[in-house]
């Protein structure tokens, strides 16, 4: 197992070498001076001196390239132009906001997926097989920022359950359980416009691998000597099927994250999300960039966490 | 007379006509019910594209009604915030959509077929290079990389699909190179080889041709996907400010949510039904070819293991 590990976090090395330089080739060929795109643009002539001397732009590509490759490794990335903070300061103050979200979507999109799966495949071609295959369809198919709005029109305008927008009641300043309950109230619809868009393919592959397992033999054997259906399928015949599912739930990070990015400009939630649209207005490029950076290397961690829980889960990978 | 058969009349060598029982390819004969209801509605959309300027004549981006007017018989859709016909902009808005999911599926798919071609034929080295690449662009978060690019370079349109395709290739190319390693091992290959076809020629007559049906599926698979991005990135305002998309309109309708729910509501069902349609017809055709079926499992172990074929 240990070999495998380390054989895995080799292999994301050239993965972060190869995002940084594209970073670095992205503020190279970007409108403008790069200094201010490292630097920001609020600084004198002698801090830009000294930034111009610390990332070598007058040295030629591949010094500057090694120099900026070393500040990544200490942490360096820039300085943002509307907020005049580094930039990863930024970020990780509204990453708690963004991991809520994607976070709280995920389990309850997984776990509703798998067991709309189950009843799927144990009544394969009945009509609630039929009606779950076109319901999880036309979520696929829904570009997130549409789902939001209409959500918000139907039982937060229209309805009134909940609040439009934001993730705390501004007019009040609740404590301890109260303010836990006013964020859930918040995240309600925002959870559950990113849930309903993931829904589909793991319905599919739980389907699917259930409908390969309930038809094995060991299947068959467990029913044989008389074990309550109830166990037999979600004991034995679900823990099989749901192997691939882990893979397609890590895999599935960046595109939970791009439907973060929608979802929280909807709901005006403040996350990593509605940095990035508030940085795109602005034309806050470093912290543009950065926010890039971030979510590329967060997937190559996430698949690398995934792949090393499918061997943990399923011995055959580590061993192969 | 079977299913995937058909008559046709054809004027035979000595000029009579005779009709002639055709076989149809078996991807049209197994095609599954929902991709013909998919294949309707993109036929609909696509005359709905082209003849936007018939059917809602007269520039969409001109006020021709009142501000914020809901739905009436004068203007079917209502109206947005400038007096712009919501009808009019659903109608415009659906030539961006198709164009961009087309020429994104086309591009990716150029490319995916060259980097996957290469790799599954060269092998070696610069199948490994390309494999790495392609894992590269795998993880690569292509919205993200949108938004940064089209918010440095503008979003023209061009800009837009060159850039989703060229990031989303990767599904194709993994595709074509298992594609051709495995055709590589079949014996009517093996017996090319045997008789002396040359290496390119094998490629292009024998190899591309079977590898390719799978390819074009999946290249239809992503059409949903780049629409869908596209909508996204006009949605952000980082779309091109030229040409109205339904993306741009959703774009419009958000500060108008609470007054207003007819801009928000058509442009996103618009989405909903292009995207479903497309999906339905990439399905369809996908499980109509399952290559899963059609050539792997059918790669002849003997051919594999035996030394004196496989050169």
């Amino acid at each position: 197992m240990s070999r495998y590990i380390l054989r895995r976090l080799i292999q994301a090395v050239p993965l972060l070498i190869g995002i940084l330089i594209i970073n670095f080739v992205l503020i190279h060929v970007a409108p403008g001076d790069p200094i201010y795109l490292l630097a920001g643009d609020a600084g004198d002539e002698k801090y830009y001196a000294a930034m111009r001397a610390r990332f070598g732009l007058d040295q030629p590509l591949a010094m500057q390239l090694y120099l900026y490759l070393v500040n990544a490794a200490q942490g360096q990335f820039g300085y943002s132009y509307a907020y005049d903070r580094p930039v990863f300061e930024i970020i990780f103050a509204r990453l708690p906001a963004t991991l809520l979200l994607t976070g709280s979507a995920l389990v309850l999109s997984t776990l509703v997926a798998v067991w709309l799966g189950v009843v799927a495949a144990r009544r394969a071609h009945s009509a609630a097989d039929h009606t779950i295959a076109v319901v999880t369809l036309l979520f696929y198919g829904m570009p997130a920022f549409w789902l939001g709005q209409l959500l918000v029109i139907v039982f937060a305008i229209w309805l009134d359950w909940f609040p439009v927008q934001g993730m705390t009641d501004v007019r009040h300043s609740y404590q301890g359980l109260e303010y836990a309950s006013d964020v859930l109230r918040h995240l309600a619809l925002p959870m559950t416009t990113l849930g309903l868009l993931h829904l589909a393919l793991v319905t599919r592959l739980t389907r699917m691998g259930m409908r390969e397992q309930l038809d094995e033999d060991y299947v068959r054997t467990a029913h044989a000597k008389g074990l309550p259906v109830a166990r037999v399928v979600n004991y034995h015949a679900l823990r099989n099927a749901l192997l691939p599912v882990v893979t397609t739930v890590g895999t599935q990070i960046g595109t939970l994250f791009t439907g973060a990015v929608l979802t929280e400009i909807i709901f005006a939630w403040p996350g990593i999300g509605r940095l990035l649209y508030d940085a795109t207005l602005a034309r806050d490029y470093p912290l543009l960039m950065a926010i890039f950076l971030f979510v590329a290397v967060s997937v190559v961690v996430v698949n690398l966490v995934t792949d090393l829980t499918y061997a943990f889960l399923d011995p055959r990978v580590r061993f192969a | 007379m079977q299913a995937d058969t058909v008559i046709a009349r054809r004027r035979t060598a000595d000029g009579r006509r005779r009709a002639f029982l055709i076989r149809l390819p078996s991807t049209v004969s197994h095609l599954p019910s929902t991709a013909w209801v998919g294949i309707a509605l993109v036929v609909l959309l696509a005359l709905v594209a082209a003849f936007a300027s018939q059917i809602a004549p007269g520039n969409p981006f001109r006020s021709v009604a009142p501000p914020l007017q809901p739905p009436s018989t004068a203007h079917w859709l209502g109206s947005d915030d400038l007096g712009r016909e919501v009808f009019s902009e659903l109608v415009h808005g659906a030539r961006v959509s198709l164009f961009v999911g087309l020429a994104v599926a086309l591009t990716s798919t150029v490319v995916g077929i060259v980097i996957g071609g290469v790799a599954g034929f060269f092998g070696g080295w610069i199948d490994d290079a390309l494999m790495r690449l392609t894992e590269f662009f795998q993880v690569l978060p292509r919205f993200f990389l949108a938004i940064i690019v089209t918010a440095f370079f503008g979003g023209n349109i061009v800009n837009i699909v060159l850039l989703l395709g060229f990031t989303f290739w990767t599904g194709t190319a993994r595709l074509l190179r298992a594609q051709v390693l495995s055709l590589r091992a079949r014996e009517f290959v093996v017996a090319a080889r045997a008789v002396g076809v040359k290496e390119l020629t094998i490629l292009a007559r024998h190899v591309f041709p079977n590898a390719l049906p799978p390819v074009l599926v999946n290249g239809a698979l992503q059409v949903g996907g780049a629409i869908l991005t596209e909508a996204g990135l006009s949605f952000l305002g980082l779309g091109d400010r030229n040409q109205i998309s339904w993306g741009y309109m959703l774009n419009n309708a958000q500060p108008f949510i609470r007054s207003a729910w007819w801009m928000s509501v058509f442009p996103g069902v618009a989405l909903l039904i292009t995207v479903v349609a497309v999906n339905l017809v990439g399905d369809g055709l996908n499980e109509a070819m399952n290559p899963r079926y059609s050539v792997a499992s059918r790669r002849s172990p003997v051919v594999r293991s035996h030394p004196l074929i496989s050169i």
